[in-house]
């Protein structure tokens, strides 16, 4: 059996495959139908993943300094790194907006500020109500902390933004470079407690030397920071979904006020 | 399950994930069926974009 050539077979490969082709993921059309296998199964993963962590965790022994309130580790910490992941993945979107002008990275950014915003504001809390049992205080102006609350901060701007400004195209453009402006905060956030004095513990799991967390902790951690990724895809790609909605509705509706006019 | 004497923390925190992760969900549920049932409205009245006709 000899081989098809190479442009042959490009048009004959499954749906499937075709679904995850580059040029396919530009498509708004094309992602809506994407939307629709991805938002179940990630949500799916993020509750399975998420439950598991949680129930490992609160089988996993106390912490002998922190005693019982090492709990809120297993939601304090993955909504840290989602508060950071998020708003690296909108400076990414925000190069895709700037610089290469993919159709979708205007709308993955601006989606995953809310999100983002959520997560950093879930993380500001829990550090709250665990800080007030083992520092004595709900908040101090510690490096970490404060520059945590400067991340909230920069997303609350990022979403002001895109709602100040009606022409979605100068919106998407403005908010991306605040965005980029603004990811210099990012890299000080997780150094903030190796370059200042600071009395928040340093890293614990990725650090040289590997994880300082014995592993009955970390495993739990690391389960439920998985359901907290898987959700925090989930929820984005449906913010997505419902973006390009909006857009097509927005269009919808100026067609159909067009075709009244002219009736 | 003892907490502890830091039970109250403990809750408080899960009880705050719970409202945070429910109100995402929640909201960008609604937001879907609103922008659903709209463009369903809108191409119930013969709405079309150029490139679906």
């Amino acid at each position: 059996m000899t081989a098809s050539p190479p442009a042959l077979r490009s048009r004959s490969r499954p749906d499937n495959q075709a679904l995850l082709s580059r040029s396919d993921l530009a498509s708004p059309h094309r992602f809506l139908s994407l939307a629709r296998v991805l938002v179940p199964t990630f949500a799916a993963l993020a509750l399975v993943l998420t439950g598991l962590g949680l129930v490992l965790g609160f089988r996993a022994p106390p912490d002998y300094q922190q005693g019982e309130t090492v709990r809120i580790m297993y939601i304090h910490v993955p909504a840290a790194w989602i508060s950071l992941a998020a708003y690296t993945l909108m400076a990414v979107a925000s190069l895709g907006t700037l610089v290469w002008r993919h159709p979708l990275a205007d709308v993955a950014a601006k989606t995953a500020a809310p999100i983002g915003a959520a997560f950093c504001l879930l993380c500001l809390v829990t550090g709250a109500l665990w800080g007030r049992p083992m520092w004595g205080a709900y908040w101090v102006w510690d490096p970490r902390l404060t520059s945590e609350l400067v991340l909230f901060l920069l997303y609350l701007g990022v979403i002001a933004l895109w709602n100040a400004i009606e022409d979605a195209g100068r919106a998407g453009r403005a908010a991306a470079i605040l965005t980029l402006v603004g990811f210099i905060n990012v890299p000080i956030v997780k150094f903030s407690v190796e370059w200042w004095s600071s009395l928040h513990q340093g890293a614990s799991v990725f650090r040289p030397g590997g994880p300082a967390i014995h592993p009955s902790i970390l495993w739990p951690l690391m389960i439920s920071a998985a359901g907290f990724t898987a959700l925090f895809f989930a929820l984005h790609v449906a913010a997505m979904r419902n973006e390009i909605l909006r857009r097509r509705l927005r269009t919808l509706g100026i067609l159909a006020a067009a075709e009244a006019d002219v009736r | 399950m003892d907490l502890g004497p830091h039970a109250g923390f403990i809750v408080a925190a899960y009880a705050a994930a719970a409202i945070v992760v429910s109100a995402l969900v929640l909201w960008i549920s609604a937001d879907y069926r609103g922008l659903a049932r709209s463009i369903a409205e809108l191409e119930a009245r013969g709405a079309k974009r150029r490139s679906d006709r």
